[in-house]
């Protein structure tokens, strides 16, 4: 039994690594295109609004708390508190998308969009001489979108995972002795929370 | 700890020298260390350091990430060879950035060789101040 445990770990540890590179790799495409397009990257990001990038950090880490709450009460073999802690938990990755659909549908509506769809803004700079704006506007949006586009479809995973166990938990079937299915779920749960740390600065923070 | 986890840790000794590290309070302190972080980095962002302010966002993220990793995800109780896994993927990733910018380094800002020192200009919808051109494309 506490081999299968930590074999499962090791597993979803092997996983958790895939991860950092799948995300790792859109990391260093973005350095390279800031790197490329700087001045615009800097008025693009301007368009972000920080104090909504900042609220959803804030509701990531207390859903990272309490998944690790609901982790602790498994090891004590709570299955009230499991289910509560998981019910709380799959609550703020609500929140955290619904603030996400605020922000989405404010940035269609200005139109900062990837380049093909990207509408100016009179606040951009960096244009030809005939006026056309600079791709390296629509570049960070079509980076923006698709980097927190998939991490938000990590938490999209993660609410049915939350769910699932949480039926689980209430049926009863964990007990101090199992409970591996929580703990692995809590693992994954926590590194969309880590992405977050990242993503949260490069976009909404750094000039 | 608490005097009752103790008492439990008397009565179920192998499940608690296995899994049990942490607990309600430590897990309390890990998330206010997490929100005072996120308010120095976000304090941060409103002051320029110029090229420092890249160094300070992601110094102080890592600094989160290694709490997140070392009390959430229970890396500094479990077998070593998670935490072995998990920075290899991030000496990888490490790799791939390193040999990207050394790159970067070499091609003069990835502008195209006959780039002749004017802005990269690569241009889409004309310039209408905020209207909406992309209606007019369709």
């Amino acid at each position: 039994m506490e081999q299968q445990f930590d074999t499962s770990k090791i597993g979803m540890w092997l996983f958790l690594a895939t991860e950092v590179l799948l995300f790792g790799g859109l990391f260093v495409g973005f350095g390279l295109m800031q790197a490329r397009y700087p001045q615009e990257f800097i008025e693009a990001h301007e368009h972000l609004q920080r104090p909504l990038g900042a609220l959803n950090t804030v509701v990531l880490l207390i859903s990272s708390f309490t998944m690790v709450m609901g982790v602790l009460s498994a090891q004590r073999g709570d299955k009230k508190k499991v289910v509560m802690f998981l019910v709380l938990t799959i609550l703020c990755a609500c929140i955290f998308l619904g603030v996400k659909y605020f922000e989405y549908s404010h940035k269609f509506e200005e139109g900062l969009l990837p380049p093909r769809w990207y509408h100016a803004q009179s606040t951009d700079t960096v244009r030809d001489a005939a006026g056309n704006v600079s791709h390296g506007y629509g570049t960070f949006f079509a980076f923006y979108f698709m980097m927190t586009g998939l991490h938000g479809i990590h938490i999209l995973v993660g609410i049915f995972l939350l769910s699932w166990i949480a039926v689980r938990a209430h049926r009863g079937e964990f007990s101090k002795a199992y409970y591996t299915p929580v703990d692995l779920v809590g693992l994954y749960w926590h590194l969309v929370d880590l992405i977050w740390i990242y993503l949260f600065p490069l976009f909404y923070l750094i000039k | 700890m608490s005097n009752s986890e103790q008492t439990s840790e008397h009565l179920h000794p192998h499940a608690h020298a296995k899994h049990h590290h942490g607990s309600a309070a430590l897990y309390v302190r890990t998330l206010v260390a997490l929100l005072i972080l996120t308010a120095i980095t976000v304090g941060a962002s409103y002051i320029d350091f110029g090229a420092g302010n890249v160094v300070i966002a992601l110094f102080i993220a890592t600094i989160k990430a290694t709490i997140v990793a070392l009390f959430f995800m229970h890396l500094r109780w479990d077998k070593p060879v998670n935490a072995v896994i998990a920075c290899a993927g991030f000496l990888f990733l490490g790799i791939f950035l390193m040999f990207d910018f050394i790159d970067f380094g070499s091609r003069d800002g990835l502008r195209p060789v006959n780039w002749d020192g004017k802005l990269p200009i690569e241009t889409v919808a004309p310039a209408t101040s905020g209207a909406a051109p992309a209606a007019e494309k369709k």
